[in-house]
């Protein structure tokens, strides 16, 4: 047999294809209305079809998440960080599928994906090591009148909906998602409506990485349709409009206004990879203060 | 109703006169078809109620609700939170119905009555050792006229599931006519098989002809107590009995599925049951009921979504 044969024999082997679903409450379901759209790369050629979610979707998220806030929001800061370095440390080994799909969603050359990955991977690295620093950073203790300890700390908002940025679809919803649960909030991300196959993929890294079910749950589909139920919903505390539009991001805010969700209004970035700095983790955090006595102040004006 | 016993035992007056004869009739019951029934019942819970239909079934499931605490940790103030909550379950919205009843232990029945007084909330207590059932049947009698003597409009029964897995039919049947003359003419009777620990479907219809026979007002499944509370099959197939029994009788007996119905959807599956095997004279709180605590939060949730097309939170409902 000539070589010619034996590659045409490989040529013949039918790839399988990967059936992108949704990641909910640590679970990977079809969408509940069985629809799906195509997704396509930078040039118009079809890459997977990616579920369409619908608002039951969401509502189904938001009790997944609710679910895990407790958990998450009361584990320590220090188990955080270890989790989220073990995302970290799952995307590394497999970096290679996330640059292929990076590189198909975003019409970008094997090298500039690789950047862009390698960018991802180093944020979620940053985040972990922020989880168990950011109250010595917005907490402390405060100078008060009278013979108390005052101290302020931290603590998350709740349940977070992120609509993850249209044009970075793994590096910019990174951005956005990391500083959300790293501080204890539960998070239901939209993944770019153009490109959600990353996002999809993400699922995948995070129900191996010791994330509990739930503390992350990713959405596919149009935007404006599973954004609107999450963002009226009484059970979700906060929103980031970093992915809607400016027509988008206003309906949101006016149905978000309705519970006094928080709400951190889209900001224009011009380049994901430069340095976060930690707005977006304090833009989802509260401040809890507590007086403590100290006890009598004594004859000389101090009790110590 | 205390003529029920009369009425049904002149139909079928000679199945009970002797153990073995009560025997032969239960055995004689067609045996149940396990795939058929669990098959009836889950494609009766595909049915798709929404708008207007869902509104009207969450109403008549708020209606339905017996709001039940029966913790050792039970306390005077729970049972005062529960009764206000029966009789105001949304307390922003006050067109919602009000829950048909509160179920307590017999000692918080006195509380339970004051709470709810004035509402048309019933009290209903369980009792005869409740949830085991292991006790003399003196001891099991004097519970129930204690919740009777309190003012308890229902009496929560349990049937002995020992004699009955034994095979003592006629002690079961006799215990249940003891009960229901400790209740009087006061209360309504409600028997309760412990579904989950007869085994059978074949049991469980047995048990169902049994508790009517002996003068039931409700047959209930379960006591929320154990593994396997209220399903659609089991609830199905004692809708099937009452059904069955009516037909033979001319006597209504109403049916109360127990533990395990959590959400508005479950409820929802619930009512299509009734509706589709015994009919619409049992959609009403007086032959139907759901026992229940956690089931009403998120009916009043899925009725706030109902009212204001947004999802509504557990922040938005009482914790109980």
């Amino acid at each position: 047999m000539s070589d010619k044969t034996d590659k045409t024999d490989q040529q013949q082997r039918l790839s399988v294809f990967k059936t992108y679903k949704l990641y909910v409450g640590g679970k990977f379901p079809r969408s509940e209305s069985g629809r799906v759209y195509e997704v396509t790369d930078a040039k118009g050629k079809w890459l997977a079809n990616a579920p369409q979610s619908s608002r039951k979707d969401a509502r189904d998220a938001v009790v997944a998440a609710r679910k895990a806030f407790g958990g998450w929001s009361g584990a320590t800061a220090y188990n955080r960080g270890q989790i989220l370095y073990r995302v970290a440390e799952m995307l590394e080994g497999r970096k290679g599928q996330f640059v292929h799909e990076v590189a198909e969603a975003e019409g970008l050359s094997k090298s500039k994906a690789a950047d862009q990955v390698e960018a991802t991977i180093d944020r979620w690295v940053w985040y972990a090591g922020w989880t168990d620093k950011i109250a010595q950073v917005v907490g402390g203790g405060n100078p008060v009148a009278g013979p108390y300890f005052n101290l302020s700390s931290p603590e998350p908002t709740g349940v977070v909906a992120v609509l993850a940025p249209q044009e970075s679809s793994f590096l910019g919803l990174v951005s956005v998602l990391a500083p959300v649960i790293t501080t204890g909030n539960t998070a239901i991300v939209i993944a770019s409506e153009r490109s959600p196959l990353p996002a999809l993929s993400l699922g995948e890294v995070l129900a191996t990485s010791d994330v509990p079910g739930g503390v992350v749950n990713v959405l596919s589909g149009r935007t404006a349709e599973i954004a609107a139920p999450l963002a009226s919903h009484q059970d979700v505390n906060a929103i980031d409009l970093a992915g809607a539009d400016d027509v988008l991001a206003k309906e949101l805010e006016i149905a978000a206004a309705d519970n006094l969700k928080r709400v951190l209004r889209p900001q224009p970035v011009d380049d994901w990879s430069a340095a976060p700095g930690t707005d977006r983790m304090t833009a989802f955090l509260e401040t809890k203060t507590v007086w403590h006595p100290t006890g009598s102040l004594g004859a000389s004006g101090s009790s110590y | 109703m205390p003529t029920n016993t009369p009425t049904a035992a002149d139909a079928l007056t000679d199945v009970t006169a002797s153990d073995g004869s009560l025997r032969r009739f239960l055995h004689g019951l067609p045996g149940v078809d396990t795939v058929g029934l669990e098959a009836r019942a889950a494609a009766l819970g595909t049915r798709s109620i929404k708008t207007t239909a869902k509104a009207y079934a969450i109403d008549l499931a708020i209606s339905m609700v017996d709001l039940t605490t029966l913790e050792g940790a039970d306390t005077p103030g729970k049972v005062r939170a529960l009764g206000a909550k029966a009789v105001h379950p949304d307390p922003t919205d006050r067109t919602t119905p009000t829950t048909a009843a509160v179920c307590v232990y017999p000692d918080m029945v006195a509380t339970a009555k004051a709470a709810v007084a004035g509402s048309g909330v019933k009290v209903a207590s369980v009792a005869t050792a409740f949830p085991a059932g292991r006790a003399a049947l003196e001891v099991k009698l004097a519970d129930v006229r204690d919740a009777v003597a309190a003012g308890a409009d229902e009496i929560d029964m349990v049937i002995d599931r020992g004699a009955f897995l034994a095979g003592k039919y006629l002690k079961v049947y006799d215990e249940i006519i003891a009960v229901r003359e400790a209740c009087g003419t006061a209360a309504r009777l409600k028997v309760i098989f412990e579904t989950g620990e007869l085994s059978t479907y074949d049991n469980i219809r047995r048990a169902s002809w049994l508790g009517m026979l002996a003068g039931a007002d409700f047959i209930k499944t379960s006591t929320g107590k154990v593994a396997v509370n209220a399903t659609p099959a089991n609830t199905l197939l004692m809708l099937e009995a009452v059904r069955d029994f009516r037909a033979q009788t001319g006597v209504q007996v109403g049916v109360k599925p127990a533990g395990g119905i959590r959400t508005t959807k479950d409820a929802v599956k619930f009512l299509v049951l009734v509706n589709e095997t015994a009919g619409e004279d049992w959609l009403d709180n007086h032959w139907f009921r759901f026992g229940a605590s956690s089931l009403l939060n998120d009916l009043l949730m899925q009725r706030q979504k109902l009212a204001t097309g947004r999802y509504s939170g557990p922040d938005y409902v009482t914790v109980d």
